[in-house]
């Protein structure tokens, strides 16, 4: 029961002037029930890796297999992988299209052939996860704020009831706010559902809290695939493919530095907290 | 990247033809397709074919993407040559049940095939050695004189190239809102009509939305940044003709009287 994949290369636009490389021999097995990070910058290939993680792309070149199974074999059903692995896009407000929040989030679910009230009943239990109000469902989608609308949109994929999770920058454009609240649902429903999230940003600091672990992209091919600790080791190769590591890293370097016997691992502001009241009390 | 995604054929390469300033490159295609019809002799085509043939080496864009243009009016084509072939009244040379084909229905129509072909060919080459912008911006300067005339050759000018530049953003989201559509177990091909066009409500409805969006985001750019019509504006690269645009209408002339030569010395 995982996702895995083997030798993966994808092409765009072969056989044209405009012909370029976007994936180069990926190798990677998610197992069930893990909250994995896709960080790299900006055409680094990480929105093209997921789409084909639910079949959107057909590789050129290697294997997707879901659940032991190749999803590009002849008789497979591509309708059902998708119900399976929920991909929520970039900026996913842009694709809603019904009169009301609700219908719309019943679209997912009614197009898996399930019957009325299972429909309905999906769709609210998605839109009470995203913390959605009641008084929004019958509203058009036109009329929320960028946040709601970012939920209910979330919701869309959720109401699917898949078994993996992938969003794509799911906190682009959103304030401070808006982006931990969401996070927070994301994490609370992996907690909850023991769903495998897969979370895709270009942000360090979103993702270090949360994620067991950071798949970090760089020109098509994957540079690191370890624990968060383990990846921010190398935060010098880090900035020079454009990224960083969290800031309270760098914090506690310095802190190291200037002689603070500080826990070098600590990832989030949690950690970093106790570490250095851990010292301090050491020395008082 | 999206910059580099142009519509139409436009084939990125770095040659004469490609740098050469976009009038000259629409005067000249004119003048060719003009040329051809102009001069009716085999001798003249045989010339035709040879400054083609050069113009196409020196483009550097593959003989193939030339030829794909063709495959769009084969048909026509087609049609032209046969009516040609056996409508046209004159001594006869074959004939085929009921048809006749005549000498003078067998010259029309070979003179018909070549005339399309390098007529597609011709403008093919601008195409794609010119990207759509250039040209819009060719045909503003080419055409101000009309503004003379109340003709407004920079408004129009400027919904063909933001139309233009559209085209592939909207494509673009095309394909995104599908996919979109398509991870919520959309289905855009199986069914009869009406159950397509049914289907086709979930992407129609954010296309248009975003199109409204990004024309209203556009418009909002475009005053913020004072633009307010083509009276005294200037450019950022204004187009000018430099030497290598010389060379060409020379080459453009020496073309034409080798044409006229060519079908007064040989006479065929």
């Amino acid at each position: 029961m995982s996702i895995k994949i083997e030798h993966l290369n994808y092409i765009y636009s072969q056989g044209t002037a405009y012909e370029k490389q976007a994936l180069t021999d990926i190798n990677l097995e998610l197992p069930d029930g893990q909250f994995a990070g896709v960080i790299g910058h900006t055409g680094s290939g990480k929105s093209t890796l997921i789409q084909h993680l639910n079949g959107l792309i057909k590789a050129t070149e290697g294997t997707v297999y879901y659940n032991g199974e190749n999803i590009y074999a002849e008789n497979y059903v591509m309708k059902d992988l998708r119900s399976r692995v929920g991909l929520v896009f970039q900026y996913p407000e842009y694709q809603l299209f019904e009169v009301d929040v609700f219908t719309d989030v019943c679209f997912g679910p009614k197009n898996l052939g399930l019957p009325k009230e299972e429909v309905e009943k999906r769709a609210y239990e998605a839109l009470r996860q995203v913390g959605l109000k009641e008084k929004y469902f019958k509203k058009s989608p036109f009329e929320l704020s960028g946040g709601q609308k970012r939920r209910a949109a979330i919701a869309g994929i959720l109401a699917m009831q898949p078994e993996v999770l992938i969003l794509d920058e799911p906190t682009a454009g959103l304030d401070p706010r808006g982006r931990d609240d969401i996070l927070e649902q994301i994490a609370r429903l992996h907690a909850e559902r023991g769903i495998t999230v897969v979370l895709v940003s270009h942000s360090m600091e979103d993702i270090a809290k949360y994620v067991e672990r950071i798949i970090v992209m760089e020109k098509g091919r994957v540079r690191f695939d370890d624990t968060p600790k383990k990846v921010f080791e190398h935060d010098r190769e880090l900035e020079q493919i454009g990224l960083a590591a969290p800031q309270v890293t760098y914090v506690m370097r310095e802190l190291k530095n200037r002689g603070m016997d500080v826990d070098l691992c600590a990832t989030t502001i949690d950690e970093a907290k106790q570490s250095i009241l851990r010292c301090m009390a050491g020395r008082g | 990247m999206i910059r580099d995604i142009t519509i139409g054929q436009y084939y990125p390469a770095d040659s004469v033809i490609h740098r050469l300033d976009p009038r000259t490159k629409l005067v000249a295609t004119l003048v060719f397709i003009i040329s051809l019809f102009l001069f009716r002799s085999f001798a003249a085509y045989l010339v035709a074919t040879a400054f083609l043939a050069c113009v196409i080496r020196a483009s550097k864009v593959p003989f193939r993407y030339m030829v794909r243009g063709l495959k769009a009016v084969l048909i026509l084509l087609l049609i032209t040559v046969l009516f040609n072939m056996f409508l046209t009244p004159g001594t006869p040379l074959v004939r085929i049940w009921k048809l006749t084909i005549t000498r003078e229905g067998l010259t029309t129509a070979v003179f018909m095939a070549i005339r399309l072909t390098y007529l597609i060919i011709g403008s093919s080459v601008m195409t794609l050695t010119t990207t759509p912008n250039q040209l819009t911006d060719g045909l503003e300067k080419g055409l101000r004189p009309l503004n003379k005339i109340h003709v407004p050759v920079h408004e129009v000018a400027m919904i063909m190239s933001i139309a233009l530049r559209f085209i592939p953003i909207l494509l673009e989201e095309t394909d995104k809102i599908m996919k979109a559509q398509m991870a919520r177990g959309a289905d855009f091909e199986s069914g009869g009509i009406l159950r397509k066009a049914k289907s086709m409500v979930p992407l129609l409805v954010p296309l248009f939305i975003s199109a409204f969006r990004r024309a209203n985001d556009l418009a909002m750019a475009m005053e913020a940044r004072g633009y307010h019509g083509g009276e005294g504006r200037t450019r950022m690269r204004p187009l000018q003709y430099h030497r290598r645009d010389g060379a060409a209408y020379l080459s453009l002339l020496v073309y034409l009287l080798a044409m006229y030569a060519a079908k007064r010395i040989a006479g065929f």
